[in-house]
């Protein structure tokens, strides 16, 4: 198992995200934005969290044009799995190649904690490992989480199934950090090739720092 | 020639910068402000005299980077 994890200038979560994927058994290699190509053997591509590009004009609007970019979307239509974390969701989002956007907080405010999340449907390889309603708890840390897609957007996640995770409190109901639609904080393509969330699954690598759930998360990619 | 973009959420979209302002000018007494929206202006300047050709370009520039048409709307004019 081998996966690529994109560095852009800004981005800071490319080592968190190699240790998780290396406690698991992966091999692990990072990637530079000027690449023009993702290494051949790649199973998994990661773009990892941070603020590419110092988040300038938008999230993720200026990292979508980075040399490596157009690798990233020829990999990605030959059906090669993508995963972008926080930044990264943001990042896809904007290449387009998840639907929606990520708006500043409701709140405005940048939040970081612990947050409980509850999985909406575990069809895919990203969260095979679990059950869909299940709970799990991962760390979130953005300025820029809220989810936006219009009604008819949110009616075909809705019915493709592409919804992967939202905001709840411990029990599973609903609990909204920062006004996403629908509590929406993970999302999938309609191919469920390409997976995106704002909460950092490779945060929650160990107990002793508050919650390991990750690892069912992250394990679904090397079953595959 | 300049361009002067002007980018804003989309109607519908919830503007929670342009409500954040619109709750503090209500608190400093204008009761009279109905609505708020927050956006930015990005003013390009450009070496270019044809002007249907500036707008042709700008405007590729907002659909491309400047402005996310998922959530936003932009305007061009130029000066």
């Amino acid at each position: 198992m081998k996966v690529s994890i994109l560095q852009f200038p800004g981005t800071n979560c490319e080592y968190d995200t190699q240790y998780a994927f290396e406690k698991l058994g992966a091999q692990t290699q990072i990637v530079w934005h000027k690449s023009t190509t993702i290494p051949a053997d790649t199973d998994l591509l990661v773009v990892a969290g941070g603020f590419s590009y110092g988040d300038y004009l938008r999230s993720g609007a200026i990292a979508k044009f980075s040399p490596v970019m157009s690798a990233v979307k020829e990999y990605a239509d030959k059906g090669g799995k993508i995963l972008g974390i926080c930044n990264g969701f943001q990042v896809l989002t904007e290449a387009r190649l998840l639907p929606g956007a990520l708006k500043r907080n409701e709140g405005l405010h940048f939040i970081s904690r612990h947050h409980h999340l509850k999985v909406e449907n575990n069809d895919n390889v990203f969260l095979e490992k679990l059950n869909t309603g299940d709970i799990v708890n991962i760390p979130i840390a953005h300025h820029d989480g809220n989810y936006y897609i219009d009604d008819e957007g949110l009616a075909e996640l809705e019915s493709n199934g592409q919804i992967l995770l939202k905001y709840t409190d411990a029990n599973g109901e609903i609990k909204n950090p920062n006004g996403s639609v629908a509590g929406i904080a993970g999302v999938c393509n309609k191919e469920k090739n390409i997976f995106g969330l704002m909460p950092h699954p490779e945060r929650a690598m160990e107990s002793l720092l508050g919650s390991d759930d990750g690892i069912k998360m992250l394990e679904g990619f090397l079953a595959s | 020639m300049k361009a002067i973009v002007n980018v804003f959420l989309k109607a519908g979209v919830l503007d929670s910068q342009g409500k954040a302002v619109h709750h503090a000018l209500n608190s400093l007494q204008f009761g009279n402000v109905e609505d708020v929206r927050v956006g930015k202006q990005i003013i390009l300047k450009l070496n270019e005299t044809d002007k249907e050709k500036a707008m042709s370009d700008v405007t590729k520039m907002c659909e491309d980077l400047l402005a996310n048409t998922v959530i936003e709307d932009y305007t061009i004019e130029l000066v």
